[in-house]
This record gives C-alpha cells, sequence and structure tokens, in this order.
C-alpha cells in the first residue's frame, strides 16, 4: 500500500480549490470596494469593515451575540439533566435515549423551523387550543417575535448539546461517585465535585457548536422572526444574494468568524482556570 | 446513577422528548388533514400527496435533488475513502495537516462554506447551476465519508493486512481481498450519510443554485417563506421518512460486522 501515497492528491486538488482557495478569495476579497454598479473593484480599501461601525450594523451584530448567548446557555440548562439521565439509565434506555436525540439530526432543520410555524401562527395549533378551552378571546402574536426565533434556535440545536454532554458524562469513572458517597458527600456535593468539572469538555464542544451554529443560521430568523429581526447572517446572505455587495459581506463574514474564534478561545480559557482552581482546592 | 437520580430528572427528560417530537409528529399528522387554514383537525385525506405528485415543479426539484445527490455520492464517496486510505500511511508532518482542512467543512459554518463558494464560482465565470451545487456537495460530504471511513479503518487494526503481504500478496491483491472487505460496511454506510445529508443541504445549496437547478429543500424554503400550504406537510413528511430510514440503514450497516466495536453515529 506503500506505493500509492499519490492517490491523495485528487483528494488534495479538490479540497484546496473548492475549500482553502474560496476561503482565501473572501478574505482578499473583504479589502476591496465596488462600484455603483455592484461589481467588485480590485483595490485595496477598508469600506467593509468601516461601513460595520455604522450603528444599524453593530446593533445587528450585539443582537447576533445576545442571542447565541442566551441559544447556548439555555441549550446547556436544558440538555444537562437531559444528557446526564441517559448517561446514567439502564443500557436498553440509554440506546433509546440516544436513537431518539440523534433522529432529529437527520431531519431537515428547514422542516423542524417550518414545524414551528404550523404551532405558532395565528391560525397554529397553540392558538387554536387556548381559544378551545376559553383561555383567550383573541388568537396571540408568537410568530415573527423575538421569543419565536430563541425558541426555534433552541429547538434546532438541543441535539448538538446533548450527544457532546453524553459523551462526557458518560465516560465519567462511576466508582469515583460511589468513594463519594461512602465518604459521606451528598448528592449534590458529588455532582458538583466529580461530575460537572469531569464533564467539561462536553459543556465546552457542546457550547461552542451551539453557539457558532445559532450565529450562522438565518433561516430561523428568517422564518420565524419575519422582517423584524435580523442577524449578522442574514445580512451576509442579503449582501451576497440581494444587495451585490460582496465586499461588504465578505467582511462581515471574515468579523463573524473572528468573533467566533475569540470567543472560542475565551471560554476555553475561562473553563480551563476553573477547572484548574479546583483542583488547586482540592490538593 | 441512575437508582439515585432523582426522579424530577426522568421527568424533565420525558417533557424533553415530548418538546423535540410534538413539532415533528405534528407535520406528518397535518399532511393528512382535510382543511388549508385552520389548527383544527379537519378529517383524513391524502389529497395533499396527490396535488404533490401532480405539481411540476415539485417533481422538478425531485429529480435534480437526486441528480445532485447520486453524483456527489459517488464522487464523494470514492474521495473521502481515498483520503482515508492513503492518509493513514503518511508522515505526521502530512497527516495532521490533512485531517485538519479533511475536518473543516465538518467545522465551518454552512453560509459561511455556501458564500465562499459562490464567489469562487463567479471568479471562475462558472454559471451557476447544477453542476456547481454538485462540486459544492461533493466538499462537504467527502469529509464525513472520510470520518466514517476512517473510524472503521482504525477499529480494524493491521494485523490481516501484515499477514497477507507475509504470504506473498501484492499490495492491490491486499487491498482487494483484506482492506476492502473489512472496510466496505463503512464505505456503504459513508456513502448513505453523504446521500442524506446532499438531500437535506439547504443552507450551501441556496448559495450556488441557479434558478434552474432548485432542489427540494430550496423548493420547500420558498413555499415556507409565501405562508403555509398543506402540501409543503407531505412533501417533508416525505423527506423525513427517506432521511430517518436512509440514516438508521446506514447504522444498521456499519455495525453489522461481527466482533467490531460498534460504532455510534454521532454525527460530530
Amino acid at each position: 500500500m506503500k506505493k500509492v501515497k499519490w492517490l491523495i492528491s485528487p483528494v488534495v486538488l479538490w479540497l484546496g480549490l473548492f475549500l482553502i482557495v474560496p476561503m482565501l478569495i473572501v478574505l482578499v476579497m473583504s479589502f476591496m470596494q465596488r462600484d455603483t454598479l455592484g461589481n467588485v473593484v480590485y483595490s485595496f480599501s477598508l469600506d467593509g469593515y468601516i461601513t460595520f461601525w455604522d450603528s444599524l450594523y453593530l446593533g445587528i451584530y450585539w443582537d447576533t451575540i445576545v442571542l447565541s448567548v442566551l441559544t447556548t446557555l439555555i441549550c446547556l440548562l436544558v440538555s444537562y439533566p437531559l444528557a446526564y439521565y441517559i448517561a446514567g439509565a439502564s443500557p436498553r434506555i440509554q440506546n433509546w435515549g440516544l436513537i431518539l436525540i440523534t433522529v432529529p439530526f437527520w431531519i431537515n432543520f428547514l422542516i423542524r423551523t417550518y414545524a414551528w410555524v404550523l404551532l405558532l401562527r395565528t391560525q397554529g395549533v397553540v392558538n387554536s387550543l387556548l381559544l378551545n378551552f376559553g383561555w383567550i378571546d383573541e388568537p396571540l402574536q408568537m410568530l415573527y417575535t423575538k421569543g419565536a426565533v430563541l425558541l426555534g434556535m433552541v429547538y434546532n440545536f438541543i441535539p448538538f448539546m446533548v450527544l457532546p454532554l453524553y459523551v462526557a458524562i458518560e465516560q465519567i469513572d462511576k466508582r469515583q461517585l460511589e468513594a463519594a458517597s461512602d465518604l459521606g458527600a451528598s448528592r449534590w456535593k458529588a455532582f458538583w465535585h466529580i461530575t460537572l468539572p469531569q464533564s467539561k469538555s462536553g459543556i465546552m464542544t457542546g457550547s461552542v457548536l451551539v453557539f457558532v451554529s445559532t450565529a450562522g443560521m438565518f433561516v430561523v430568523t428568517d422564518i420565524l422572526g419575519g422582517s423584524k429581526s435580523s442577524m449578522i447572517s442574514n445580512i451576509i446572505q442579503s449582501q451576497f444574494l440581494g444587495a451585490r455587495n460582496w465586499p461588504f459581506g465578505s467582511a462581515l463574514s471574515v468579523i463573524f468568524i473572528l468573533t467566533s474564534l475569540v470567543l472560542i478561545m475565551l471560554f476555553n480559557r475561562a473553563m480551563q482556570s476553573r477547572h484548574e482552581r479546583l483542583k488547586e482546592g482540592n490538593s | 446513577m441512575n437508582k439515585r437520580s432523582h426522579p424530577l430528572l426522568g421527568l424533565h427528560s420525558l417533557l424533553m422528548m415530548i418538546f423535540i417530537y410534538v413539532p415533528i409528529v405534528l407535520v406528518i399528522v397535518y399532511s393528512f388533514n382535510n382543511t388549508r387554514l385552520s389548527g383544527d383537525w379537519k378529517g383524513f385525506t391524502l389529497d395533499w400527496y396527490s396535488s404533490l405528485l401532480k405539481d411540476r415543479h415539485v417533481m422538478e426539484a425531485l429529480v435534480n435533488s437526486l441528480i445532485v445527490a447520486v453524483t456527489s455520492t459517488v464522487v464523494a464517496t470514492l474521495l473521502g475513502t481515498i483520503a482515508a486510505l492513503t492518509l493513514r500511511d503518511l508522515g505526521k508532518r502530512w497527516k495532521n495537516p490533512m485531517n485538519g482542512v479533511l475536518y473543516m467543512p465538518v467545522i465551518i459554518p454552512d453560509i459561511i462554506m455556501g458564500l465562499s463558494l459562490l464567489v469562487l464560482f463567479s471568479q471562475l465565470n462558472i454559471s451557476l447551476g447544477k453542476a456547481t451545487v454538485i462540486i459544492a456537495h461533493i466538499t462537504f460530504s467527502m469529509s464525513y465519508v472520510y470520518v466514517v471511513v476512517n473510524a472503521r479503518l482504525s477499529g480494524m487494526g493491521r494485523q490481516l493486512e501484515e499477514a497477507a503481504q507475509d504470504l506473498g500478496a501484492t499490495g492491490w491483491q491486499t487491498f482487494r481481498y483484506v482492506t476492502f472487505p473489512q472496510i466496505s460496511p463503512g464505505i456503504i454506510s459513508g456513502a448513505l450519510i453523504a446521500f442524506t445529508l446532499s438531500l437535506d443541504d439547504f443552507m450551501v445549496s441556496f448559495f450556488v443554485a441557479g434558478p434552474s437547478s432548485t432542489t427540494l429543500p430550496i423548493y420547500i424554503y420558498g413555499q415556507v417563506k409565501r405562508g403555509v400550504s398543506p402540501e409543503i406537510n407531505a412533501l417533508c413528511t416525505i423527506l423525513i421518512l427517506v432521511s430517518i430510514t436512509l440514516i438508521l440503514l446506514a447504522q444498521y450497516v456499519l455495525n453489522r460486522g461481527k466482533g467490531q466495536k460498534k460504532h455510534k453515529m454521532l454525527p460530530i
């Protein structure tokens, strides 16, 4: 098999041409200008990055970060107990739990988002039920609100959080918990000092996945938020497919990637130091 | 841990499952509901399925989706498998960076992948159509095939291959009669995953599809933006069932081999 190393060359070529080069072009394009017709002019400029400092775009950028952080936190809060329960259950329940969590992954997120339109719209299921029970007299406006967007995001990304958490919690040596309880630790204390610190990698992976996916998802805002709310990904999308200001769209994309990287690094460090503090405290 | 776990934990998990599945089940139920507007149940009907079959645009989108999925699956499976096979013979200096690049499509946001390909195609003056969608799908599917085949490869060890070589088998014979039979479940299951991903992709396709290459997810997006029509429930129901079937099949194939360590189908 050693003689056929060159077989890798089509793979290298393909990834170079269709993965690396396109990213580099976007990076270069973010420093270009555009003319009045929307064509890209190849001369260096920081226009894209300067436009970003407009209060309109800064506001949307801030909204995106807030929405992504909120989505990540809510996902973490509702997913941890679920992952904890599945990881500690009998093998049969574990198996079924995992299958049930994985299945939504393979159902198109467009469909999963659309499902909430059926629930939330004026003549939707929720309003129908509430009206039939006589709890409200008029249908509530739930679709096209920020709450609907947050709900749609959390709903879409729960599996992204549960699976890494499960993997991390499942790997913890259960004898440590037994030892803790033999030594008189309460269930809560054992959780706080053993399970939580050791599931850190799962919290980390899940949070990064949810955060980055939320920020990059323009469809949920589009379908559940209507025209009222938008995120940086909605602006990127419209700059590329509508307004045809590619340098600005590229600059926003670069800012998006950089923000994600910085936040991932900060998060990583925060988790690290917490863990180290715990270690020091224990010794 | 379970015996000691709090009853509230079980209740919470149950409620979460209900939260996850109620919307999905509703789409399926509504695809049989005999009404265009209200949220109430108005009786069973198959009308939405029959009007779906008669819809020319849906059928065009279906054909486009299938052409794209089949073509990209074949190429992505080939390239992904080659990558997994050749990479294990490369030294660390090449292996690690290549591994990193191969994982990139799994990690980078779809929107970035879609728009960067759009920019590339426009710079090369390639007009958008089925070909550009196929290229994009090959690029991300290849990585998933690589991940699955690689997992299978690293689980199998090299003793059998070495034994074959010791017994005088040529490189090709070793591959044909020893390596390939062992990794074929990984290849088949990688291909099924690639097919599902292609059939389901919206974000990347949205950027690189021309007006004549609308795929099913792009069609659904257009319909949902315009408002709710019951035909969409029928179309979504069909897509849900197809995706789940393909993935369960992939899982089954991957775990069929005896004595192999079980692979969990975690897409991350």
